[in-house]
């Protein structure tokens, strides 16, 4: 045997083999296999991507703006429970631009000691700017920055937490850009539901309404959920200050038809969601799924002196501005549990607890991009990728066998190695699988003869010119080799361009096409070469059949 | 032996001026659907412009005009319906800078369910996508589109020389403007999946073009009294039968992958399958003519005779 032959058919089977070591888990026998198989081999194999599988695909915004309105906010509370503890007065504080707040004070001489409440207790509070009677304050460029970044970082956090509660598989959550943030959701069933999960802000409140006040009798009872517009335009100028009108969302059981029901609230909100330690789903003893919600000692204590305080009056539990119930408080409720009812379905019942036990978001989210795939479409797609490698596969093999004969079998040969490394490459990276991924594998079965191609038309050539077989092979190999580079690396460029700036489905294809493309350079240099080589050394080649 | 072709000897420079003509007009039609790109004026799919698109798959077959008046009942008439006869399946496109906020896929889905209780369906696919991240992606696009041509001709210019790099290049650009100008044409979407066609098929008539000069490379370091003509015709005759049945091969796959890889990735295989036609010829008659025309520079292959 002629020398080296021996290596490199050691080399082609060491490396089919690790193949189908590799490829064998993406497979169904996967379950099959021994426990330490995770230990010494890639044990994920190819993963199918949402495009294949099915599932949902999102890209978040988060509106930091909101995050540090809402911290601003808070700082008003906090400044004023301050000033009341320490028996200071002010007789106006609010918002007077997007980052500033306006604090009034009625006495002089407590200017100073009001100022140092804010100095000690708010340092990221900024002086801005002092008047009689007045001074305005202002939050610095460093604590926005860190607001923000906190907030979409605190954002990751409760989605993470909701999406783990609601169990999927294998879910990607991913910060993009400075306030983006990408969740795969792969082989999600019901895509609405998850959605909802994801977005809901989940701000819990308890508000009292406003029974007193002459607007309450007049609102309607229910208005369609179109009409919104129309009776907030009526009502809107005549609701007293610090009332605000909220909206109850009935499902009809039976037609499913949408109404919405609106109350006077207060807007001043006696407990939140902060206080709540747990949320469960249950059933009545109707057999109606409600929400359970325990709060910490000290919710506890103030849910049972607001109960006690306002017994006979209603009660509004309020997430993210929709009312879910209104109940009359019939007693003081002690011991901190409370119920939300709300005409839920269990499974509607169970998201709620879920974000309530996850906890509220810091600023509300913005879907900027939601694609989703059902698993019909996925199968579907994946029986057609197949299908067309199935046909696209057996036409190279029968043309060139049909153009090249002996030498065509070669090359399909090589096809068929290339294709087999290609899929164990596949697995060993644990790369994701997508329709256009597949796409780039037929791809790489047409380009995968191309080098074949090249050198068997060098060979013709110096056959041509009445070289003996094994010269003519050897130079076809040899002249053809600096072109086969070339050009491979040509095409690599362009995958790398799309590996780099692809998301998703294109990220797959720029894998398989790069991939397909090296191990072609493998394959057809030295798989094709050593069959050659072979045939050459069992007996003197007189005539090739090329 | 069996051989598409045997030994040739076409003049394919002299017949430049044809090439050049066509080429031109392709080229043309590129930048025209560029610029209507530019003006928002092209078809673009809705991972550019932002909106909606939803695919639903009925149990029984629909008609296209009933679906359309469903849409248009329920104000819905800026849609854009596709039907695609297998399986019963129905796209909807509502290109618009929306904001997801405005649900219209879940509306879509609901004034079906209402209007045709009878059949039902399911929810294939549906995308949402918001007029800020269509902008990214557009950049994104155009930005990765210039770095592979960089990449390539800095490649070419570094293995051949600077000549070579800009004719591929030229070549490169004429086949992504003409199948780009050929979508516009007929009025295709042109999307994120048909930017990496076009990317693809960047790369793929590069190859063909490496190879047609390599051979021209390779005889301009024999040639004797020939002149520059006469050495790129022969290279191009001598790798022609390989340039068609490579070209074929691919072509054949691209086929398979056109008539059966369903319709998520039919406009993609539609694009390369262009592309590789367009390839193949722009390799042949627009890059090695180029190196004739540009007479320029003198670089070290191509100093003598010139």
């Amino acid at each position: 045997m002629k020398k080296g032959i021996k290596g490199r058919v050691v080399l082609i089977i060491l490396t089919v083999l690790l193949s189908i070591l590799f490829f064998l888990p993406s497979t169904r026998y996967f379950s099959s296999l021994p426990a330490w198989w995770g230990k010494y081999l890639p044990s994920k194999g190819i993963t199918l991507g949402l495009d294949l599988q099915g599932g949902i695909h999102l890209v978040l915004e988060v509106e930091e703006d909101q995050a540090v309105e809402n911290n601003l906010d808070q700082m008003i509370t906090g400044i004023k429970d301050a000033a009341n503890e320490k028996k200071l007065e002010i007789s106006g504080i609010k918002k007077t631009a997007p980052l500033e707040i306006s604090v009034d004070y009625p006495k002089k001489e407590e200017k100073e000691p009001l100022l140092k409440i804010v100095t000690e207790q708010f340092p990221s509070l900024l002086s801005k700017e002092t008047r009689e009677n007045s001074f305005l304050l202002t939050l610095s460029g460093d604590e926005v920055k860190r607001l923000k970044e906190d907030a979409v970082a605190r954002s990751m956090e409760t989605i993470r937490n909701r999406i783990d509660q609601f169990g999927v598989a294998e879910p990607l959550i991913q910060r993009q850009g400075t306030n983006q943030i990408l969740i795969q959701l792969p082989g999600v069933k019901n895509p609405q539901q998850a959605l909802d999960l994801i977005k809901t802000t989940a701000v819990l409140s308890f508000k009292l309404l406003d029974e007193e006040s002459p607007v309450a009798r007049e609102l309607p009872n229910s208005i369609k959920p179109e009409d919104e517009v129309k009776m907030m335009a009526e009502f809107g100028p005549k609701v007293p200050e610090g009332d605000e009108i909220l909206f109850e969302r009935i499902v009809d059981k039976e037609t499913q038809a949408v109404t919405k029901r609106p109350y006077l609230v207060k807007k001043r909100s006696l407990l939140t969601g902060d206080r709540l330690s747990d949320a469960r789903m249950s059933f009545d003893e109707f057999n109606k799924p409600y929400v359970s919600v325990t709060f910490d000692s000290n919710g506890a204590r103030q849910f049972e002196s607001i109960t006690g305080e306002n017994i006979k009056k209603r009660l509004a539990i309020i997430l993210d501005r929709n009312i879910y119930s209104a109940p009359v408080i019939q007693d003081r409720i002690s011991g901190g549990r409370a119920q939300i009812s709300g005409g839920f379905t269990p499974e509607e019942a169970t998201a709620l607890a879920i974000v309530l036990r996850a906890g509220a978001l810091p600023a509300p989210v913005k879907i900027i991009q939601n694609v989703t795939v059902g698993p019909s479409l996925g199968q579907d797609s994946i029986e057609k990728g197949i299908r067309a490698a199935k046909w696209g596969t057996l036409l190279v093999v029968v043309f060139m066998i049909f153009y090249y004969r002996m030498a065509g079998v070669i090359a399909d040969f090589a096809l068929g190695l290339n294709v087999v490394l290609l899929i164990g490459a596949l697995a060993a990276l644990n790369a994701t699988l997508t329709l256009p991924g597949i796409a780039g594998i037929i791809l790489t079965i047409g380009m995968s003869v191309d080098s074949n191609v090249l050198i068997f038309e060098r060979i013709r050539e110096e056959l041509r010119t009445g070289k003996p077989v094994r010269l003519a092979i050897d130079a076809g190999y040899e002249k053809a080799f600096l072109t086969i580079i070339d050009s491979h690396v040509t095409t690599l460029i362009t995958a790398l361009v799309l590996f780099i700036f692809g998301t998703g489905p294109i990220k797959g294809f720029a894998v398989s096409l790069s991939l397909g493309v090296t191990i072609n350079l493998f394959t057809s240099l030295l798989g094709t070469k050593v069959i050659f080589d072979f045939i050459n050394s069992k007996r003197k080649l007189e005539t090739l059949s090329i | 032996m069996f051989e598409l072709l045997g030994k040739t000897n076409i003049d394919f420079i002299g017949k430049r001026k044809f090439a050049f003509l066509f080429s031109g007009l392709m080229v043309l039609l590129g930048i025209i659907a560029l610029v209507a790109i530019g003006f928002g004026k092209a078809n673009m799919g809705i991972d550019f412009s932002g909106g909606t698109a939803v695919q639903l798959k009925f149990e029984k077959p629909i008609k296209i005009e009933d679906s359309r008046q469903i849409l248009e009942k329920n104000d819905l008439k800026d849609a854009e319906l596709q039907e695609f006869s297998e399986g019963n399946k129905l796209l909807i496109r509502i290109k618009k800078q929306t904001t997801i906020q405005e649900k219209m896929a879940e509306k879509i889905v609901s004034v079906f369910s209402k209007e045709m209780p009878d059949n039902h369906f399911v929810v294939d696919s549906s995308e949402e996508i918001g007029p800020t991240i269509g902008q990214k992606l557009q950049k994104d696009a155009t930005l990765a589109v210039t770095l592979a041509m960089l990449g390539i001709i800095i490649y070419i210019a570094f293995r051949f020389e600077f000549r070579f790099g800009v004719a591929a290049a030229i070549a490169t650009f004429h086949d992504v403007l003409a199948v780009l100008g050929i979508f516009y044409l007929l009025n295709h979407e042109i999307t994120l999946l048909i930017v990496t066609a076009l990317l693809t098929l960047a790369g793929y008539s590069l190859t063909d073009t490496v190879v047609v000069f390599d051979r021209i490379r390779e005889n301009l370091r024999f040639r004797n009294k020939e002149s520059l003509e006469q050495v790129i015709n022969k290279g191009i005759n001598q790798v022609l039968s390989r340039t068609i049945v490579v070209s074929f091969t691919v072509f054949l796959v691209l086929l398979a992958l056109f008539f059966f890889g369903g319709e998520v990735i039919h406009d993609f295989s539609f694009a390369l399958l262009i592309g590789v036609v367009v390839g193949t010829y722009s390799s042949i008659f627009v890059a090695s003519p180029i190196l004739v025309v540009w007479k320029g520079s003198k670089g070290k292959l191509l100093r003598r005779g010139i």
